[in-house]
């Protein structure tokens, strides 16, 4: 008499707990990806981990996108350092003579029959080309440039950078021809000074386009080093 | 065989019937089967010794969901709640184990 309520007691709490299992089973596995489930503070702590996860994707997205125009600028600065390197390049070029040059200019032509044009007289030829605007020079077979010399020649005419060169000497110069004309003919310049001599005359044509094609070996410099930074000391 | 049935029973009601927890009794819902789990095994292990008895059965049954329900509840109201359930679980899991590990010794001799 004294057990068999207990008997049902314990079945129906058995039962009961065989339910409650079947419940949570369903619950858990519906909740599993839901948040209604979950307690309080686990939502507080999730939506923390959420913010804070979040605000580190935020700082790495910012140091990317740092990286990224970085990136991004130094090619553009790259590339404007190389455009203009190249500009350079073909400019000093030009000057160096390692690159043939064509443009409007003028064609200078000294007549020296008798040879009495001395190499002093082209010289001066030269600067004053110079310093009308000449942008590229050949005299002859020679191209122009910083370090050319001219002498008297041994035997008559004249030698330009070791080559022997004899009259009548062709400048072809490339500028703006109105201005390489006035320089030559003005009253005691080039013109002038090359008639002075026994038979020698000079005539300056001006050309919309002159070709020079002589070019001379780029050379690198033994002692001298391009300086990285350009700052002058003191 | 009758708490067999009971059981068997309870899982079929609780599998076809789709109950709704109430908000309330979420948290505390899956501590109250460990714990009630943890009397049934005690249970078997006692009866396998040939010591059960119904009421302590009940008795323990009934303290083990309230105790274990009473320290969740405890544990939210003093913010540490999702910690002491782990707790409890844990310490009922151990219990559960050496039940396991009694009853196997029961069954299997080994």
């Amino acid at each position: 008499m004294r057990r068999a309520p207990f008997r049902a007691v314990i079945a129906a709490l058995v039962a009961l707990l065989g339910f409650a299992l079947a419940t949570q089973v369903r619950t858990a596995s519906r909740s599993e990806a839901g948040l209604a489930s979950a307690r309080q503070e686990d939502l507080v702590r999730i939506l923390d981990d959420l913010s804070a996860r979040s605000q580190r994707l935020q700082s790495e997205l910012a140091d990317l996108e740092a990286v990224k125009a970085r990136l991004t600028s130094g090619t553009d600065r790259r590339q404007a350092a190389l455009d203009e390197a190249r500009r350079r390049a073909r400019t000093l070029a030009v000057l160096a003579g390692t690159s043939p040059a064509t443009g409007p200019g003028i064609v200078l032509s000294v007549l020296d029959p008798q040879g009495t044009v001395r190499a002093d007289v082209l010289l001066d030829a030269v600067e004053e080309l110079r310093d009308a605007g000449a942008e590229a020079i050949q005299l002859g077979t020679v191209r122009v440039v910083a370090s050319t010399y001219l002498v008297d020649g041994t035997s008559g005419g004249l030698t330009v950078d070791g080559q022997a060169l004899q009259a009548p000497y062709r400048f072809l110069v490339v500028g703006d021809p109105r201005t390489l004309t006035a320089a030559l003919d003005i009253p005691g310049g080039v013109v002038d000074t090359v008639a002075r001599n026994d038979g020698a005359s000079a005539t300056v044509e001006q050309r919309s386009v002159v070709r020079i094609t002589a070019l001379r070996p780029a050379s690198t410099p033994r002692y001298a080093r391009p300086a990285s930074t350009p700052a002058p000391r003191g | 065989m009758i708490p067999a049935l009971a059981l068997v029973v309870g899982v079929v009601a609780g599998l076809f019937l789709h109950p709704t927890v109430p908000l309330w009794l979420q948290p505390y819902l899956p501590i109250a089967v460990v714990a009630a789990l943890d009397a049934v095994f005690g249970g078997i292990r006692a009866w396998l010794d040939g010591i059960f008895d119904d009421k302590v059965f009940v008795v323990s049954f009934v303290a083990n969901v309230l105790v274990a329900g009473l320290i969740v509840f405890l544990g939210d109201q003093l913010g540490v709640g999702s910690q002491l359930s782990t707790g409890v679980v844990v310490v009922l899991g151990i219990r559960i184990f050496s039940n396991a590990a009694a009853i196997r010794r029961h069954i299997f001799r080994a």
